[in-house]
């Protein structure tokens, strides 16, 4: 497989998988033990969710590994199985879709603030991700995966990590925003504009964002990325956010509604495309048949 | 300026040194701790929550404003105590069984300690027996359970049903919020309450048990 910096830097596009938690519970999470230690506990379910994505056409597989952080383990006291854990994420994704798709591993938040605002020093919160991203990419990750991130600093430390550890690895940057009366920001007061000043710097390949958001925001967010950056954008969309539909909670986006505006992201720039919270392996079908229509 | 107009304004700047000096000030000027609690520290904290939910102001601001208000409650704790004022009533949150989602769960718990409210925090992922039990051990009329996921959705039922098959209606109340709940579910499983935001939290919270 060619580097994915590489396929960026000549203009291809490459499509993500969907959501994993929903498909991973509906497998059956344990009780009391993290979605992350699925890795460990049920590697087989593991490795059919991500060769049911490789299947619906997805080039980028991601790993089962988003809370497998030393500080977000040690709230379940298993912060001394870091490696093991993220070792085991790499190499259930690898058997299922060899070299077939990029496999990308994924960091998500600590869970805990940073000071001044929580109790957690900078240097912990590095010091956790180094730990992570040396297991993650010794186990032979594709690329790294920072996401879902609302605070900035966090991202960063998560980047930099990233760098610092595995500087071969291309690191991918995404960010998690809500609409307000004053533009996109994050929970923490992020924009888009600090957030792509901020991921560059601290040394991304590829920035973006994703979950929080429908596609139709997304396509804005998009939009406000290509405006602040020169770097690749991607952008993993939720199938909308939640409603209610005869009692039942449902993600409102079909895969028809998500492909449909798929050109639009791609008239934005985009060239990483996939999904969040609600989408499936239908939907990622349904977006690489428009992506593939829309190359010829 | 009124003093507890500025420990509100003080409060709402997230300033922790003059909000615990102007809470001590406000004490030595004789205004009873009561006052000073609600139309000072509350008020400002109840400003902070709306200009949030407006999205005004974000997360950092809420949360140096909460601290600034643990400041100013130490200050006012041993003279609540002496004047046998309640601390607050005490409340137990958490995200459900099997939900290990929990900014939503502790942007509530935020926005109850600022209203006035004892926040017993019980973390993420807690079985149904351990909402109940804490509730009981800690004499808590209210437990606020919270869930992102569907299908940690059930798990919300099976407290309510814990609270039916002890008896204790009548003494502990349930609500419930999260993206994945509705008011109509809280409906469906007995929940007395169903909050739509943190903010919508507190205001239900004070209609139950407040």
């Amino acid at each position: 497989m060619e580097e994915i910096r590489i396929r960026l830097r000549h203009g291809d596009v490459l499509l993500g998988d969907g959501a994993w938690g929903t498909m991973l519970m509906q497998r059956g999470l344990r009780a009391g033990e993290p979605p992350d230690m699925a890795c460990i506990s049920q590697p087989g379910a593991i490795e059919e969710i991500a060769a049911l994505y490789l299947e619906s056409g997805a080039e980028i597989v991601t790993t089962n590994s988003f809370g497998a952080s030393p500080l977000k383990l040690q709230m379940f006291g298993l912060a001394g199985r870091t490696e093991e854990i993220n070792r085991k994420s790499v190499e259930a994704a690898r058997r299922a879709v060899g070299t077939r798709a990029y496999v990308s591993a994924s960091v998500g938040p600590t869970g805990r603030l940073l000071k001044p605002y929580g109790d957690v020093e900078a240097g912990e919160v590095q010091a956790g991700f180094e730990r992570q991203v040396r297991a993650l990419a010794e186990a032979g990750a594709d690329l790294i995966c920072v996401e879902t991130m609302t605070d900035l600093a966090e991202a960063v430390l998560a980047v930099r990590a990233a760098r610092a550890v595995a500087p071969a690895a291309p690191v991918m940057a995404t960010m998690t925003f809500d609409a307000t009366p004053r533009g996109f920001h994050t929970v923490m007061g992020v924009t888009v504009e600090q957030a792509a000043a901020g991921l560059e710097e601290a040394g991304a390949d590829i920035l973006g964002s994703n979950c929080g958001n429908g596609i139709e925001t997304m396509i804005e967010i998009a939009r406000e990325f290509r405006r602040r950056s020169r770097l690749p954008v991607a952008i993993r969309s939720n199938a909308g956010l939640p409603v209610l539909r005869e009692g039942v909670l449902a993600y409102p986006e079909s895969p028809g509604f998500m492909a449909e505006r798929v050109p639009q992201l791609l008239a934005a720039g985009v060239q990483i495309i996939g999904g969040c919270c609600g989408t499936t392996p239908a939907h990622i079908a349904a977006l690489r048949k428009t992506i593939d229509s829309s190359r010829q | 300026m009124d003093i507890l107009k500025q420990i509100a304004e003080s409060l709402e700047r997230g300033e922790d040194d003059p909000v615990r000096e102007l809470t001590s000030q406000a004490v030595a000027d004789g205004i009873a701790p009561g006052t000073i609690l609600n139309d000072g520290l509350i008020r400002g904290m109840g400003i902070v929550g709306e200009r949030f939910r407006l999205r005004e102001i974000f997360l950092p601001e809420v949360l140096l404003a909460a601290r600034a208000m643990t400041g100013g409650m130490e200050v006012l704790k041993l003279l609540l105590v002496r004047d046998k004022l309640p601390l607050g009533t005490k409340v137990v949150i958490g995200s459900v069984r099997g939900d290990l989602h929990d900014i939503g769960k502790n942007l509530v718990g935020i926005m109850l300690k600022g209203a006035g409210f004892e926040v017993i925090d019980l973390g993420t992922d807690v079985q149904p027996e351990r909402f109940v039990d804490t509730a009981v051990a800690e004499n808590a009329p209210l437990i606020g359970m919270s869930a992102l996921l569907t299908t940690t959705m059930p798990a919300m039922k099976e407290v309510v049903d814990l609270v039916e098959a002890r008896q204790l209606r009548s003494k502990v109340k349930t609500i419930i919020g999260g993206a994945a709940v509705s008011a109509e579910f809280a409906g469906q499983i007995g929940a007395d309450a169903y909050a739509f935001d943190a903010a919508k939290a507190v205001e239900r919270v004070k209609q139950l048990v407040g």
